[in-house]
């Protein structure tokens, strides 16, 4: 296992056997030769990830890989790491001054610590969609707008605008008031909104952190809707503590627990990783069977 | 059973009656809190009644266009002292926006709390705050009029303009940047999770979503700061300000304001002065209340509820 280590000092990876792996000049290399496009192409490998918490080791040595074009979805108790897990995936935790990210996490091949990768380039590629709605206190054309334009386009905003409202599922509803408050749509009409705006940016990968634990379920079920739809162009990881959620969207799981440490402190770790049908069928690990079939958690 | 029994016995509990000494004591305490803001009230009330009898007479257009004279006092004016006021909140304007709001983002946005000079820096800001406003006014006169401190080479060793401003604006620059602080932090984290998760940098987040969610409380926060900069009075007179100015003032030369004045005006023998003080109350008075409905105005018009 890596020692954990600030994320400006990562060692850089570079594998030459890898064809993937070019001299990163910048994140944006999703486009994988188009050899490689098979079903089974990997998005991320994450290889004994851990992150810290200032002295505090809230998840250890997570490994497992995400499938491109797949839902894969993070499920587990309170407290077993899935959320601070997701927030690795596009560099969110750098965020928390005291948070220390140790493994790797490779995207296509690139380490997303690697010394010369810059989170706000990391965000652009991989975009995220959080547990409360949180749009910005603007017009709902300006919602989606502020991406694009912070990331320096200026001309078919409109175009740009229209079209991922149509992909988030939420064009016909906002049409005739593009120009109004989005604080004033309903919490399942501002979480759609949010999940536009990522669209908006273009991203190669949408991660999303609890996005139904604010909705009514009708709501829930058009976000669910939507990411099957979504899946066809993106890469989707999302965490959820709803079973039924990750059982009717997700391609693989990932059950995450909460483990004593020799010293007693509680770490979160990955207990199983599967195929969704497996995982709630018959999983590998005994913990994963009483999870989803409520035995505890 | 009878563990049974006693659990019937607590439920049908009848409701006790409130006893009457409750109710008194109850009584007595909002009666003891309502006096203690009748005598606010009442005091303030007065004073703007003695003021406004005195004064109203006083005010006229010639009051307020003519110029100040000891000998002419049925044509005495204050406009190089109102233009002097209202020239400092401009300057102070100028100089608290920028260096108040970029202190507080810092503050709140890039400083990290858990090293000791930050916090220390806090503790200070919280402390000058409070400091008397005639320590300002001695810091204005050492550094700022006679001090080695010489901006753009203006009013070294006069008593200028600027430096008035200059020395406002550091009595009211704590205010700003608390001010300003409590609207940056009022913006919730979630907004530049949000943003930042789209890609943007953190400048383009302070600049398009903290600042623009921040703005109507600091707006607030500096016109209140301005209104109690123009009413200070002992760092002016401190610094310099002339009291009976007979032409308008310049930003690198004598000046006057209407504080000054009040004061200089207060302590004439003649009676005629005390009408004339009334009238400058009354003057600055309106500039004060226009402000601070302008600030009011601004929070419950622009104010974003998250």
């Amino acid at each position: 296992m890596s020692t954990p280590h600030d994320p400006s000092q990562t060692t850089p990876v570079a594998d030459p056997t890898d064809p993937r792996t070019p001299a990163p000049a910048s994140v944006r290399l999703a486009a994988a030769p188009a050899a490689a496009a098979a079903p089974k192409e990997m998005a991320y490998r994450l290889k004994d990830v851990e992150v810290h918490y200032g002295d505090v080791k809230a998840v250890q040595g997570v490994t497992f890989d995400l499938a491109q074009n797949e839902i894969t979805a993070f499920i587990g108790p309170s407290g077993c790491g899935k959320s601070t897990l997701i927030r690795c995936l596009n560099r969110m935790n750098d965020l928390v001054p005291s948070a220390r990210v140790g493994g790797q996490v490779l995207y296509h091949g690139q380490d997303l610590y690697g010394d010369d990768i810059d989170a706000v380039q990391v965000r652009k590629v991989i975009g995220m969609v959080f547990q409360k709605p949180n749009p910005f206190p603007k017009s709902i054309y300006d919602n989606i707008a502020f991406g694009p334009r912070v990331l320096g386009r200026k001309k078919g905003m409109d175009e740009i605008v229209e079209t991922a409202l149509r992909r988030a599922s939420l064009w016909d509803e906002v049409k005739d008031r593009l120009k109004t408050n989005a604080f004033g749509m309903s919490g399942g009409q501002q979480q759609r909104l949010c999940i536009a705006r990522a669209l908006a940016v273009e991203p190669d990968v949408i991660l999303m952190d609890e996005p139904c634990s604010a909705l009514d379920p009708i709501s829930t079920a058009a976000i669910e809707d939507l990411m099957l739809e979504l899946k066809e162009r993106y890469t989707i990881a999302i965490v959820t503590h709803n079973m039924q959620q990750a059982a009717r969207v997700s391609d693989r799981t990932a059950f995450f627990t909460v483990a004593k440490s020799d010293d007693g402190k509680r770490i979160g770790e990955l207990v199983e990783f599967n195929p969704t049908e497996k995982v709630f069928s018959n999983p590998d690990d005994e913990r994963t069977e009483q999870y989803v079939t409520g035995k505890f958690g | 059973m009878s563990a049974i029994a006693a659990e019937k016995k607590l439920a049908r509990r009848t409701v006790e009656r409130g006893s009457n000494g409750e109710r008194t004591k109850d009584l007595l305490f909002r009666s003891a809190l309502l006096l203690c803001l009748l005598v606010a009230v009442a005091f303030l009330g007065a004073l703007a009644v003695t003021t406004l009898s005195d004064g109203v007479g006083r005010l006229s257009g010639e009051f307020l266009t003519g110029e100040p004279s000891r000998l002419r006092t049925d044509s005495f004016g204050i406009r190089p002292a109102l233009i002097g006021t209202l020239y400092l909140m401009v300057l102070v304007a100028a100089f608290i926006v920028p260096v108040g709001v970029a202190s507080a983002i810092y503050l709140e946005e890039y400083a990290d709390g858990t090293k000791w000079w930050n916090r220390a820096i806090e503790t200070n800001i919280q402390n000058l705050a409070s400091v008397p406003s005639v320590v300002y006014g001695i810091l204005g006169l050492a550094f700022i009029v006679r001090g080695p401190v010489d901006i753009f080479g203006l009013g070294v060793g006069q008593p200028t303009l600027l430096a008035g401003a200059l020395t406002l604006g550091l009595l009211v620059l704590p205010v700003v940047i608390i001010v300003s602080r409590e609207a940056i932090r009022a913006v919730p984290p979630s907004i530049r999770e949000g943003s930042l998760a789209l890609g943007a940098t953190q400048w383009q987040t302070i600049w398009k979503q903290t600042l623009p969610g921040a703005l109507p409380g600091i707006a607030t926060g500096v016109i209140l700061a301005l209104s109690r900069a123009i009413g200070e009075t002992a760092p002016l007179i401190l610094v310099g300000a002339v009291a009976n100015l007979r032409f308008n003032p310049e930003i690198d030369g004598p000046f006057s304001a209407l504080p000054a004045l009040i004061l200089s005006a207060v302590g004439e023998p003649k009676p005629e002065f005390q009408s004339i003080a009334a009238a400058a109350i009354i003057v600055l008075l309106v500039i004060l209340l226009l402000m601070n409905s302008v600030a009011i105005l601004l929070r419950n018009r622009y104010e974003t509820k998250w």
